[in-house]
């Protein structure tokens, strides 16, 4: 028996070692967090960005989620996931780490957002066509329950926006046509038991759930005010708030529905974007009254704070969309007023808010800004950019 | 290939619409740009509709071209439609019709 290594049995070993070296380098590389992470939605290709914060690249595409002329997502709470909610009734579950799309469902006709249940296990999608929610398992798309939005005598089916998920297994929902907040509660998947409430005015055009889940606020279309809902007293039922404002004026066109994603709150008072006003709304939290109106350049569709809350940033609908500005919410004046050009439609601040992602549509990129000098600091090409959603979003009620 | 419809339009338009052929080819981009990207933001960006109707052939053949002109420049008071005679002239409108009648490519 000879127990040296013959000359090929080294050879081998040194291949062996440097396939295993070679190996545990890609792996290495691999294993990254995905919590500078984040997707950009390119509306017209149907296809999504993976965006990376530290140092403001692309790492990638990801085709064939459908139509995303208004898509939007949230995150699995290990944030590798982000479920997208198209347009065409489109819901994907793209792994932003492999970049792939993992599961796709066609759901429905029509569709308009979506939310993650509180435990993670389920996504809820609200739809236009047919009008309702469906509930999946958030791990295999499978249909668990299907809500549909059944109104009035003639049991139409309403449409449904402003849906969000709510701590004890909640999702809550609004019903444009019926002008009806639903409850549902989860806590049985498949046997979602529904609490309703009717005649919270006419046409809620979306609504938000402030991010200690008490309270869901959401925004009417066809009158003045907003309808609120405190989840910690149900038994009180839906609030009108704001009642007062545009009242006796003459109602104004509205080129774009107004957002209410997430809430632009400091201290006690929330910003809110005024429907067809060139203006921003200042509600004191304390009492939900009116505080005070702040001139802006154009009618406000997102108007969103820093996560600080020192200040708000506020893009708009159409002819004024190449602008944004900058409210002081201690002074509430406009401090700063960007024109990054045509098409901005989207923003969305870093977790910690020093640096804000903006997307420029007709100019097809993102432009990133740093929050305090109002500088660009980036500038990434994007095809017809719209919304841009970053990992933090997974562990946030109600994004 | 486009001219054709816009002939028969053109002839069917009262005089008082003689400018509407003079929509150069680049305000007729801008116009099918602004179709899909801003009148898509309620009505979908394949105009299958959203919050608003679909504005597909089969949904507006049925619908006389004059109250659908209407619509567009002056909204429909009730709906969610704003007028869009601030960026829109009454030719445009005509011609962004004959083209939602048509199905826009």
């Amino acid at each position: 028996m000879d127990y040296r290594a013959t000359a090929t049995g080294r050879e081998v070993m040194r291949r062996l070692c440097f396939l295993l070296a070679l190996f545990l380098l890609i792996t290495e590389s691999h294993a990254r967090g995905s919590g500078d992470l984040g997707i950009v939605i390119e509306r017209a290709n149907g296809s999504v960005q993976v965006i990376e914060t530290s140092t403001n690249t692309s790492l990638g595409r990801i085709d064939g989620l459908g139509d995303l002329s208004h898509a939007s997502a949230v995150y699995s709470r290990d944030s590798r996931y982000a479920y997208v909610f198209g347009r065409d009734g489109g819901l994907t579950k793209v792994d932003i780490l492999s970049m792939k799309i993992d599961k796709r469902v066609i759901q429905a006709g029509n569709s308009i957002g979506g939310a993650i249940s509180q435990d993670g296990r389920l996504v809820a999608v609200s739809n236009y066509e047919p009008g309702g929610v469906k509930i999946f398992d958030a791990g295999t798309l499978e249909l668990v329950a299907d809500i549909p939005a059944v109104y009035g005598n003639d049991k139409q089916l309403s449409k449904v926006i402003g849906l969000v998920d709510a701590p004890g297994h909640k999702f809550i929902f609004s019903l444009w046509d019926a002008g009806e907040i639903w409850v549902a509660d989860l806590s049985s998947p498949s046997k979602p038991v529904i609490r309703k409430f009717k005649d919270i005015g006419r046409n809620p055009y979306d609504a938000l759930i402030t991010p200690d889940g008490r309270y869901y606020i959401a925004g009417l279309f066809g009158e003045d005010g907003m309808a609120l809902l405190d989840l910690w007293k149900l038994d009180a039922g839906v609030k009108r708030i704001l009642n007062n404002y545009g009242k006796g004026e003459q109602k104004l066109p509205v080129y774009k529905m107004p957002h209410l994603e997430g809430w632009a709150i400091a201290g006690n008072f929330a910003f809110v974007p005024a429907i067809g006003r060139h203006e921003v709304l200042v509600i004191d939290t304390t009492s939900w009254k009116e505080a005070g109106r702040i001139k802006v350049h154009g009618q406000p569709v997102f108007v969103m704070a820093r996560p600080d809350g020192r200040n708000i940033w506020v893009n708009f609908a159409v002819p004024d969309n190449d602008t944004l500005q900058v409210i002081d919410t201690q002074t509430l004046n406009i401090v700063k007023t960007l024109k990054p050009g045509k098409g901005v439609l989207h923003m969305e601040f870093e977790p910690r808010g020093e640096e804000v992602w903006a997307s420029v549509r007709d100019e097809d990129r993102l432009a990133v800004f740093d929050t305090e000098t109002f500088e660009q600091v980036s500038s990434i090409a994007a095809e017809k950019p719209s919304g841009i959603f970053l990992t933090y979003r997974a562990h946030r009620t109600g994004l | 290939m486009k001219r054709m419809p816009f002939i028969a339009s053109f002839l069917l338009a009262s005089a008082s619409h003689l400018a509407m052929a003079d929509i150069s080819t680049e305000r007729q981009s801008e116009l099918i740009y602004l179709l899909k990207q801003d009148c898509g933001s309620c009505h979908g960006m394949t105009l299958k509709g959203g919050l608003g109707p679909a504005l597909l052939p089969e949904t507006l053949n049925g619908k006389p071209k004059e109250l659908l002109v209407t619509t567009i420049l002056e909204g429909r008071t009730g709906t969610a439609m704003p007028p869009w005679k601030t960026m829109l002239t009454q030719d445009e409108a005509e011609w962004i019709t004959v083209q939602l009648q048509q199905g826009v490519k």
